[in-house]
């Protein structure tokens, strides 16, 4: 049974409930936000059908600007942060024995299908003054008395990357496994240590991976919506946190739905790149 | 890389992973209701609250149940659509497969405030099943993607030998896809069960006002305090997603599950 064109209209019978699902309720949402970002904000959480740009005059204020200045210098510093110590991890675990591999790709995958509430949770209390990492620095005497590390940027920034860095490893993962070893092994055998290797011969063969998976970083860095509002104060909150707020406690949809489309247009901008970043990897 | 550099680099990296989830393990055996680390005494009581307790059992059936229904529309969703881009030539149908990756790829507020939007219009807004749908869709990518790469790996050579015998099409499928295909919808439903009972956003954004799941449960409770049971269902949590990616890697290739995840995930 070879691939064919469909041939009857029942050919087409199994697209229907997919076809019909993702239309109803991703894409007709998506469109509904869309037009809410242009709905006119009436006092009391309401809105009505208009077409005004308010919403969007919004983002030149000072407030916004400082928001999406921050939003994206985080996500900068956790891709940055993630791949740094992600890609020579990836790089050793690719070489690794089958068995350790699935150990570390069940640990991998169990911290990334963590809730970011548990994730808040869990750092919030390694960085308490009751149960945090201080008392086990003053057991040791290095350090006087207990004391609390959040919030502060330093904690957002540890949890960011807690939660992109499993993400960051599955990314470089695929790319890491089909790296030829002979190249390395070539530059062992031409005299480099190991480390001029990975350095010289690695990392310049990976040059379009590391720089898409930077941008994937980024983009998931982006979406993070918890974190900074339990491991940060308010001067640390991201697009994502202030969407989130608007839209539920300030009872500003339209507002919401605006930034909304707006950090879709930055993500959408941003897998275009990923993907010409791709096309020149195959390419070369 | 030396030997003892990897060792050393493997450990800090296990270290900073597992810490945070060691001191939540600590505090959750606390004797008293005390955010204390080491913990002081030994009890099991704040495991047995959470099924003990109606308000966190309710919660607990509340992400059950929303995990296993979901998974199943998601897997719903993705199964049709995935064979049909194997057995058709349309080029045009590989728009829904991008429809199906996008939830996934762009930030999760974003799906969230849409679907929020779109219930609140259309008038269901906190129903229970809206939660389902909304979940099914979000997650539908891990289904979607695990039997994309479970289709290409049939060897057509089979099909085509039982067609020429005259198995028709549902026969092929029953005897010949779907026992090919299975690991992979176990696989794919396993993902999106174990994301499903673990997301906040998009379950808050739709029926956080009516009723609670797990994440938001534990969200709430850190908005008013602290309580260890927090820190059982952290532990609870950890341990259901390890045994079940460990059972999708005993009973399936999950080295070349994640090798094609990212390659046409993204």
């Amino acid at each position: 049974m070879r691939r064919e064109p469909p041939q009857t209209i029942g050919d087409y019978a199994p697209l229907l409930f997919p076809a019909a699902m993702l239309t109803i309720f991703f894409v007709v949402p998506f469109g509904t936000m869309i037009a809410v970002s242009f709905f006119q904000r009436q006092q009391g959480g309401f809105y009505t059908p208009a077409f005004v740009f308010d919403n969007y005059g919004r983002f030149l204020s000072a407030f916004f600007g400082g928001v999406l200045g921050f939003s994206l210098m985080m996500a900068i510093a956790v891709a940055l942060c993630c791949v740094v110590l992600a890609l020579p991890f990836t790089y050793m675990l690719t070489r690794m024995a089958r068995s350790v591999q699935v150990v570390w790709l069940v640990a991998l995958l169990s911290v990334l299908s963590l809730s970011e509430v548990i994730i808040g949770f869990a750092w919030s209390t390694l960085f308490s003054r009751t149960a945090g990492i201080t008392n086990i620095l003053v057991a040791l005497g290095l350090m006087g008395e207990a004391k609390a590390l959040t919030p502060s940027f330093a904690a957002v920034l540890t949890g960011m990357v807690y939660q992109a860095f499993p993400y960051t490893v599955l990314v470089l993962f695929p790319a890491l496994v089909r790296l030829d070893p002979t190249l390395t092994e070539a530059a062992r055998t031409l005299g480099a240590s190991p480390l001029k290797a990975f350095f010289t011969v690695v990392v310049p063969a990976l040059r379009n991976t590391i720089v898409a998976t930077l941008i994937m970083v980024f983009i998931f860095a982006l979406g993070s919506y918890l974190l900074p509002q339990l491991l940060g104060r308010p001067q640390h909150w991201t697009l994502s946190v202030l969407i989130t707020d608007q839209a539920i406690y300030q009872s500003n949809m339209p507002f919401a739905a605006a930034m909304a489309v707006f950090l879709v247009l930055v993500t959408l901008g941003l897998v275009a790149l990923t993907v010409i970043a791709g096309r020149k990897g195959e390419a070369a | 890389m030396t030997s003892i550099f990897r060792k050393f680099y493997f450990l800090l990296i296990a270290l900073f992973l597992a810490l945070p989830l060691i001191v939540v393990a600590g505090v959750s055996i606390n004797e008293k209701q005390t955010l204390a680390f080491p913990p002081q005494g030994f009890s099991t009581s704040w495991y047995g609250e959470i099924f003990l307790n109606p308000e966190w059992r309710n919660a607990l059936m509340a992400s059950v149940t929303l995990a296993v229904l979901s998974a199943a529309v998601a897997v719903a969703i993705a199964l049709p659509l995935a064979w049909f881009l194997w057995r058709r030539i349309a080029p045009w149908a590989n728009i829904f497969q991008l429809l199906g990756v996008a939830p996934f790829t762009l930030p999760p507020v974003i799906t969230a405030l849409g679907l929020l939007t779109f219930w609140a219009t259309v008038g269901f807004y906190g129903q229970p099943w809206t939660a389902v749908v909304s979940h099914a869709i979000f997650f539908v990518t891990l289904p979607l993607v695990t039997l994309s790469l479970g289709f290409t790996s049939i060897d057509r050579s089979l099909v085509e030998a039982a067609s020429t015998m005259g198995a028709d099409e549902r026969t092929v499928f029953r005897t010949i896809v779907l026992p090919l295909i299975l690991p992979y919808i176990v696989s794919g439903y396993a993902f999106a069960f174990v994301l499903s009972l673990n997301e906040y956003i998009v379950a808050y954004m739709t029926v956080g006002f009516t009723m609670e799941t797990l994440p938001i449960k534990i969200f709430n409770a850190l908005r008013y305090g602290y309580t260890p049971t927090m820190a059982s269902v952290t532990i609870l949590f950890v341990t259901t997603a390890a045994i079940i990616f460990g059972l999708v890697a005993r009973f399936g290739d999950l080295p070349k599950l994640l090798g094609a995840m990212s390659s046409d995930g993204k």
